[in-house]
């Protein structure tokens, strides 16, 4: 086998069973040993995809739910790093703050899902006050953690070329605590959509979990598999923005450089 | 022993040495009295030394002994129990801006890359000016480079170009050729030595290392038991070469004292047959 060839198999490979899968998968169907209302064949999931696709549903699904994601990450993502950086950087912020909040995190924020419902009802509000507090602690956790071990060296270091206030914080903090944060970013995508899938569930007249809940009264299980896919579509690309962001951020980090030339 | 040539400053042109201010000329260094304890532990006893300005003062003595609080006193990481240090007659703090301390490790913060990190604290344009330095340093052409991808020994040569854009006029090393293997330790000393007769800055060398401490020291200070065990002017001239009479003569009465093994008087001269005019500076 030439080496060319090698290179595409091992290209291939990955792919390999998920295609062995798919093909199974529709053969169970076809052979009737499965009923197609329990699991629908991956051909029956696409064609309902294009249906949807087709009349504008998907979309406007995608949207209304993309944008509770992120305004409810965009709220709890920024409260979460601003407490992060208070409660990192000040003593007092430290003394006052950090043991409450240390208390609400032990809440489950899915617990609270009744009471959220009692104070907004079943509208945006409630939504985006969900995902912005399952998102709110992780980001605030590793800011944090990220400021407090910044090397207490290169801290000095700082200090001793003249280095103090605003300069130090965004020469050396800030890009310090800076893959501790990511990691916390990354952690609170996955915490969005789960969230988000949850409330749209239980409590939602649009949006993509509505149109789960929705298929399910009809018995459309070829829709509900969409929106399962959909779902993880969107995590992935969360997830995708996050690994974007940290090769942004910390190309200096040896861990996150793609290997670079140097001159 | 040949001395090993140093390669990183033969074809540069004067000018593009960073040039000294015109008062950049070292600082005199007092302590009067420089006492320091940690709680219960008593690390530096009424330390008194004078140094001359442009001196090279190497600080020698036994793991624990307070070199590194002495230096980092110096520099005004610490603050003293008791006693004082004075910069030109001044108190130590007016002169921080001419003071720059080189740590053991060179701690580069390694989000920035070096050029970056060479300016660091500087206001301007200083770019320029970091990279004559770096040339100084024979690193021109690593400046784009993140400090992750260089050596142990070009990163502490990155340290030493961050310390000197600021024109010290007091220089500070704390072994900062410690972790350095053999080869590269040399060149390190040249390049030290080098600098040290182009800009005439005074400086406080910390080492473990006798040998290294004759080859490059105006003067030998061991520290023992919070105080000055032995102050040795070292009148050689320069540059010395490794394991001649002269040169072994000095390390040995160094050794016998910082090893404990003889009572030499504490302030002393070891003099060459030549005078001290025939040093390089
Ligand atoms: N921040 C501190 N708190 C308490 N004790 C300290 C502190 N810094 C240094 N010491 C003590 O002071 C003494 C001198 O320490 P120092 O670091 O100056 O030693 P040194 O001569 O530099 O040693 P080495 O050659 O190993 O670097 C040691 O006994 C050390 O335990
Ligand atoms: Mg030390």
């Amino acid at each position: 086998m030439s080496r060319h060839a090698a290179r595409y198999l091992d290209r291939a490979l990955p792919w390999l069973v998920p295609v062995v899968v798919l093909i199974a998968w529709q053969a169970v169907v076809e052979l009737g040993w499965v009923s197609s209302r329990t699991m629908p064949a991956p051909t029956a999931v696409g064609a309902a995809a294009w249906e949807l696709a087709r009349s504008g549903q998907l979309f406007d699904s995608l949207a209304v739910s993309t944008r509770r994601a992120a305004l409810g990450f965009l709220f709890g993502g920024s409260a979460g790093l601003a407490l992060g950086l208070i409660v990192g950087l000040s003593y007092w912020g430290e003394r006052l703050l950090d043991s409450t909040i240390q208390m609400v995190r032990n809440i489950p924020h899915l617990a609270m899902i009744p009471l959220v419902i009692l104070w907004f009802g079943i509208d945006e509000t409630a939504k985006v006050f969900l995902v912005a507090i399952g998102t709110a602690f992780p980001i605030y956790l590793n800011t944090f953690h990220g400021i407090r071990n910044i090397d207490r060296n290169l801290m000095e270091m700082a200090r001793s070329y003249g280095l103090s206030g605003t300069a130090l914080f965004r020469e050396v903090i800030l890009p310090g605590a800076m893959p501790s944060i990511l990691v916390g970013v990354r952690y609170s995508l996955g915490l969005m959509w789960l969230t988000l899938i949850v409330a749209e569930t239980i409590a939602a007249s649009d949006g993509i979990g509505y149109l789960a809940m929705n298929a399910r009264q009809f018995l459309q299980t070829d829709v509900v598999v969409v929106t399962i896919l959909l779902y993880a579509l969107l995590g992935k690309l969360a997830d995708e923005a996050a690994r974007f962001l940290e090769r942004r951020w910390l190309s200096w980090h040896p861990a996150y450089r793609k290997s670079e030339v140097m001159a | 022993m040949t001395r090993v040539t140093f390669p990183y400053r033969g074809t540069r042109r004067q000018s593009n040495v960073v040039a000294p201010e015109t008062s950049s000329t070292g600082v005199r260094l007092g302590l009067r009295g420089l006492d320091k304890r940690f709680g219960a532990t008593h690390v530096l006893d009424a330390i008194d030394l004078a140094i001359t300005p442009g001196q090279f003062v190497a600080i020698v003595g036994r793991s624990g002994c307070g070199k590194s609080t002495l230096l980092r006193l110096v520099a005004g990481l610490e603050t003293a129990t008791d006693g004082e240090i004075r910069v030109d007659d001044q108190p130590a703090a007016r002169h921080a801006a001419d003071t720059r301390l080189m740590f053991q490790d060179a701690r580069l913060l390694p989000w920035k890359r070096v050029v970056d990190n060479v300016g660091i604290g500087l206001r301007g344009r200083w770019q320029d000016r970091a990279r004559e330095v770096l040339h100084d340093v024979g690193l021109a052409d690593k400046a784009d480079a993140w400090p992750a991808q260089l050596s142990g020994g070009q990163q502490q040569r990155v340290a030493l170009a961050r310390a000197l854009i600021h024109r010290p006029r007091l220089l500070l090393l704390d072994e900062p050729l410690g972790a350095l293997d053999a080869l590269t330790r040399l060149e390190m000393q040249s390049l030290i030595e080098a600098l040290w007769q182009h800009h005439g800055f005074t400086v406080l060398l910390v080492t473990h290392d006798v040998p290294e401490a004759v080859q490059l020291a105006d003067r030998v200070v061991v520290l023992e038991q919070g105080g000055v065990g032995l102050d040795l002017a070292v009148d050689l001239p320069r540059p010395r070469e490794a394991a001649t009479p002269a040169v072994s003569a000095v390390e040995g009465r160094v050794l016998d004292r910082v090893l404990g093994r003889s009572d030499v008087p504490t302030s002393t001269t070891a003099s060459a047959t030549r005078s001290r005019t025939a040093s390089a500076r």
